[in-house]
């Protein structure tokens, strides 16, 4: 009898993603349910999904979700978990969300040191209004309201909000990865394997930034973009473990 | 049985929310409010399943309420004028998601920073939904100490029933001023009505979602129209007002909150004089008590509308006696607060304008 050795992860509901080709959130939603689905969590997990590209989300996670305004994503995760410590809360929340908009929000669930995890997908644009100049978006990097490229000058750098949110004390675990490559899809699930984990041991606000190609407004091929992340986004947003205070003796998170 | 107790309006309402069953607040510093906050630091430090957040924002506090409400909690959040304005994103989702809390808004001077002085400038915001969208919140506009009491702890039963964001909406005087007040009784947390919608885990049942993104025209049309039913049948149900001297009077006077009690120290007055004057005391802003207006109308071809702004309720009051009555209006904006005697002589002085002591 041949044994499958791909299957859909049991909390991805049987829906078609309606993201575009080349696009990372699939890979990232499938990457989460999996970890979900190893630690055994399904039936404790409630996510917080975004206004952006990812605002569908409740339509392929098989878990309770409940959506939160733009940038609101880290005060809603702050109000029920704080309700329901015992449960698994967690945010998924693209680069204008959580890094513009939704800042204050995050730093200060932070700060507070809130018992969530917070998925950070960092695309360097706003996909779903059609490609403007987000928070993240590179010097040089040509967007519908960057026609000419961001300049400092101009438009400001780009902002690394983990770098941020890492000098808040209540953060344990932070970490940078990307969805471009195989090597890095498997890291990348490693991160959030950690941070869920971090949770459930009650260690506090955990967070997993992942470079994620958006082929569609950075006008090149899928191939193209994961180069383009390989080659000229991690540079400005370089993959590695940005805070790791996991096993740090600590207070406690509330 | 509770005993009498001397409390200020702020301490009324934090006591009685947690009285009734409140586990989660979530505020911003901001006067004439603050006390309301401090009431709930400490108070909640008591109780093993409370949580109170200090929020970075009037923005984050109301949607962390939105989260708690989701997880099921009965859950408030206050605040005064401006930080109204910043909770409007929050309050217009919870309408849409259909979550219930509780919004306390303890009106100031306005617009802009305005200052800290008692208003009922918000009137606009709060009966017309404030945020964006086709939506409304209840509004409950007590006069007393023990009408905050009361109305808190209905305010939290309301909101659950209809599933409706609900704003308490009192200002600066009646936070901070003392009276005596019996709190109501502690609800028992198994009391609280079962909620089969919200989001604690798909454990042995299908996984749920609370959202408002509703691309579908059609079915955003749909929605509107469920909330729509919703309003119409809250309207039907929910119609209160305080009816005082009314029933031989030929000049009505409509006002709420602390305007009502002035108005009705007013009417003391000029009934001492031989004027024939009454109260209508709406306590419920939205719905407007268009009913009791309409019913008054039969017999009182003259109401005087007034309030602590240019003229807000006074729309209301037009809409629902339909030309049936003259409607006359009187307003001080800003936080000027009138005495009793300025607005009897208004009264006054409208009362013979209008000829109303000759016998028809």
């Amino acid at each position: 009898m041949s044994k499958p050795v791909f299957h859909r992860p049991k909390y991805l509901k049987d829906a078609p993603f309606h993201y575009c080709p080349g696009c990372g959130h699939s890979i990232i939603h499938r990457l989460i349910a999996e970890v979900i689905e190893e630690l055994g969590i399904g039936e404790i997990t409630i996510g917080v999904p975004p206004a952006g590209c990812a605002v569908l989300a409740y339509d392929y996670f098989d878990v309770d979700m409940g959506e939160a305004a733009h940038g609101r994503g880290c005060a809603v995760a702050t109000g029920i978990k704080r309700i329901l410590p015992d449960r698994i809360v967690f945010s998924y929340q693209g680069d204008g969300d959580i890094a513009a908009i939704g800042t204050a929000e995050t730093i200060h669930a932070a700060n507070r040191g809130e018992n969530i995890t917070v998925i950070f997908v960092n695309n360097s644009c706003y996909g779903m209004t059609g490609g403007q100049m987000a928070p993240t978006t590179v010097l040089g990097q040509k967007t519908t309201t960057t026609p000419g490229g961001r300049t400092a000058p101009l438009h400001g750098t780009p902002i690394d909000l983990s770098q941020m949110i890492a000098l808040a004390r209540g953060s344990v675990y932070i970490e940078r990865t990307s969805v471009h490559s195989v090597r890095h899809i498997l890291k990348t699930k490693k991160a959030l394997m950690k941070a869920f984990t971090a949770q459930m041991n009650g260690r506090g606000f955990s967070l997993v930034e992942i470079l994620s190609p958006c082929p569609t407004n950075w006008k090149l091929t899928p191939v193209e973009a994961c180069d383009h992340i390989e080659k000229e986004i991690t540079k400005t947003f370089p993959l590695k473990v940005i805070k790791d205070e996991i096993d740090a003796d600590r207070q406690g998170p509330p | 049985m509770t005993d009498k107790v001397l409390m200020r309006g702020t301490h009324v309402i934090a006591e009685s929310a947690i009285r009734s069953g409140c586990r989660f607040y979530a505020g911003y510093p901001i006067t004439p409010q603050n006390e309301l906050p401090e009431y709930m630091a400490e108070a909640m430090m008591a109780i093993d399943n409370a949580t109170f957040i200090q929020a970075e924002s009037e923005i984050a506090a109301v949607n962390m309420v939105l989260g708690a409400s989701m997880a099921g909690a009965r859950a408030m959040t206050s605040s005064s004028s401006p930080g109204i304005s910043l909770k409007q994103e929050g309050i217009s989702f919870l309408a849409a998601q259909e979550l219930p809390a509780v919004i306390v808004n303890c009106m100031r001077g306005g617009p802009g920073l305005g200052n800290i002085a008692p208003s009922q400038g918000d009137y606009f915001q709060a009966t017309r939904g404030g945020g964006h969208g086709d939506y409304r919140s209840i509004v409950l506009a007590p006069a007393t100490g023990q009408e905050l009491a009361d109305f808190t702890a209905r305010a939290f039963d309301l909101a659950d029933r209809y599933r409706s964001p609900v704003v308490l909406l009192i200002d600066g005087m009646m936070g901070q001023m003392m009276e005596p007040v019996v709190p109501p009784e502690f609800m028992d947390e198994a009391d609280i009505p079962y909620r089969n919608w919200i989001l604690d885990g798909a454990r042995g049942r299908p996984s749920r979602i609370i959202k408002s993104l509703i691309l579908d025209p059609a079915k955003e049309e749909e929605h509107n129209w469920k909330l729509y039913r919703k309003y119409e049948n809250i309207t039907k149900e929910l119609q209160i007002t305080e009816a005082y001297q009314i029933d031989d009077a030929r000049l009505v006077v409509m006002a709420y909150g602390t305007a009502a009690r002035i108005a009705k120290g007013a009417i003391k007055r000029v009934r001492e004089i031989g004027l024939k004057v009454g109260l209508l005391r709406p306590l419920t802003l939205w719905p407007f008590p268009a009913r009791a207006v309409e019913d008054a109308s039969r017999f009182v071809k003259e109401f005087l509308v007034f309030e602590m702004n240019t003229g807000q309720m006074v729309e209301d009051v037009r809409l629902a006696l339909k030309h049936r009555s003259e409607v006359h209006f009187y307003g001080r904006p800003g936080g000027v607060v009138s005495t009793p005697d300025e607005i009897a002589k208004v009264i006054t002085s409208l009362y013979y304008r209008l000829h109303l002591e000759e016998e028809q």
